[in-house]
């Protein structure tokens, strides 16, 4: 690892997505929904990490508020629990002027048995331009894009796609570990730790992860990365730098970014784990464990959190630990990120007045 | 540069320095003044006039730089223009002169934004506006305090500022909108 690290630091290794994006040509969003990150370039992801500095910086003012989507609805619809999520997404949506509808499935009539398709259609019949949606099925999104006229942002669906979750993870890292310059990312070591399988949140970081150059590894037990040694060896094929490995000392050692998943309960019952006791024991993310680590490594979590299991309390609340900082980012980026997809060609932008 | 041009890098020059005279004598001394500038070309603008002032009066105006991106009227620019350079003010507003200043006053609608920005930021005193080249062709009740120069333009034409801190080199030129089209910069 360490020569690919000195070498990336004295070689300018140009590809030319990047290149694109070079300072002065700026490069157009032409992304008219978000359903996952794997569609974005470097020079896209760019755009996003520049666009939310910008936003960064408005939420740092008196009044953390901009006309930029005013006027425009955006209807929030979750058909999952969740806190951060959703209030991160009304936040953002509302700092930027936009009107907001809440729709939690559980109250709406969902519960009476109407299917995905007409409760869209419903609610752009009510008169939503951007739909965010949250889903248990995997693809869900998909199927909206399809009917809604407007742009749709996933909010998670099923275990296959989380990106504005990947695009919050990847600022924090660009701002705690680059110095705010995406390409610092390059070749460094990031471990993704845990329950990989049933993770979208880990599946939109491979891919913005792996587009923004870093040495990604992967570790869990070996029931938990089923599959992703193949993945791994596609990704190879297109540059892409994935390890998978359930040796949590050798995936830790040296790392830069430790990133611990949430272990859910229902995953004993199912017989892919023994127990959390026994999890804990081997793949908790211990103070003892980060010191394998580069020192000043940066602990992450994307939330909820079960403490004493996949994190140590003293880790999560630690020196090293940015868990709060993705909290906060995840306002900026869904901030820029409405705003780039309302702008967006097809997206019923208004025409040009000046 | 390709047009035809109006203004030189002297004549850039005596009229920057004639408006850093102009807005001292509105403003009777420099108490209470500063300069805000609308990103991109109005910042280096902002800190000549700043530098200027320094010059002649032995004071030193706050420079900020204001970018008005969130508060255009026009979304569609976002594809085009996508990328925001941000806005600095490292001062309160409250009760003081804040002088907008930009490169090109042509139909009013940036100076519309930049003002709806700046008032979000607090309450000044007063609001004036100093520009490089006024073109004419307003869509909205605007007129700027101090004035480079005043070009008369058609809608057909555009009016192109080069500084030395954006483009390398100082100048003012005018040019036809088919050659516009060929490069699609929208102007404020």
């Amino acid at each position: 690892m360490t020569d690919v690290l000195e070498g990336d630091a004295t070689t300018d290794v140009v590809i030319p997505t990047i290149a694109a994006s070079k300072e002065g040509q700026p490069v157009g969003w032409r992304h008219r929904h978000l359903l996952d990150v794997d569609d974005l370039t470097m020079a896209d992801l760019d755009l996003v990490m520049r666009t939310t500095d910008a936003m960064t910086e408005v939420l740092g003012r008196p009044i953390a508020r901009v006309p930029a989507l005013r006027g425009r609805t955006v209807t929030i619809l979750f058909y999952e629990a969740s806190t951060r999520t959703r209030v991160s997404f009304e936040v953002a949506a509302k700092n930027l002027s936009a009107d907001v509808v809440n729709i939690a499935a559980s109250t709406s009539s969902v519960t009476k048995g109407e299917s995905l398709v007409d409760t869209i259609r419903t609610v752009e019949a009510l008169g939503a331009q951007m739909l965010v949606l949250r889903h248990h099925v995997s693809g869900a999104p998909y199927l909206a894009a399809d009917t809604f006229g407007g742009s749709v942002l996933n909010a998670g669906d099923g275990w296959h796609a989380h990106p504005t979750q990947a695009l919050l993870d990847l600022f924090t890292m660009r701002s705690r570990l680059a110095g705010g310059a995406l390409n610092g990312l390059r070749g460094r070591k990031v471990v993704i730790l845990g329950d990989v399988l049933h993770s979208r949140v880990a599946r939109s970081n491979i891919w913005a992860l792996t587009t923004a150059g870093v040495d990604l590894w992967l570790c869990g037990p070996s029931t938990l990365l089923h599959g992703f040694d193949a993945w791994a060896r596609s990704a190879a094929i297109g540059g892409r730098r994935i390890t998978v490995t359930s040796e949590v000392a050798v995936a830790l050692r040296d790392a830069d970014v430790v990133m611990a998943l949430r272990i859910q309960r229902e995953r004993m019952a199912s017989g892919l784990l023994p127990s959390l006791r026994e999890y804990a024991a081997r793949y908790g993310l211990t103070a003892e464990r980060l010191s394998l680590a580069a020192p000043g490594a940066l602990v992450m979590h994307p939330g909820p959190m079960n403490e004493g299991v996949e994190i140590a309390s003293d880790v999560a609340a630690g020196a090293q630990s940015v868990i709060t900082d993705q909290v906060a980012n995840g306002v900026a980026v869904r901030m820029a990120l409405l705003y780039l997809l309302a702008g967006a060609p097809g997206a019923g932008a208004a025409a040009p007045a000046s | 540069m390709s047009g035809r041009r109006i203004m030189t890098a002297d004549e850039i020059r005596r009229a920057t320095i004639r408006l850093s005279h102009e807005i001292v004598e509105k403003q009777a001394g420099t108490d209470g003044l500063l300069l805000v500038g609308i990103q991109r070309r109005g910042v280096p603008l902002a800190r000549r006039l700043a530098s200027a002032i320094a010059e002649n009066e032995g004071a030193q105006v706050p420079v900020g730089a204001l970018d008005i991106t969130f508060y255009r009227d026009d979304l569609s620019l976002v594809a085009q223009q996508p990328v925001v350079k941000g806005t600095e003010l490292p001062f309160g507003i409250d009760g003081r002169t804040v002088v907008l200043v930009d490169d090109v006053l042509y139909t009013g609608r940036t100076i519309r934004a930049a003002m709806d920005a700046l008032v979000d930021f607090g309450r000044p005193q007063a609001i004036r506006l100093a520009v490089l080249v006024d073109r004419g062709h307003r869509e909205l009740p605007i007129r700027a305090d101090h004035v480079g120069k005043n070009v008369p333009t058609s809608r057909e034409e555009i009016v192109r500022v080069h500084l030395e801190e954006t483009d390398g080199e100082d100048g003012v030129e005018i040019e036809r909108v088919a050659e516009l089209e060929l490069t699609g910069e929208p102007v404020g």
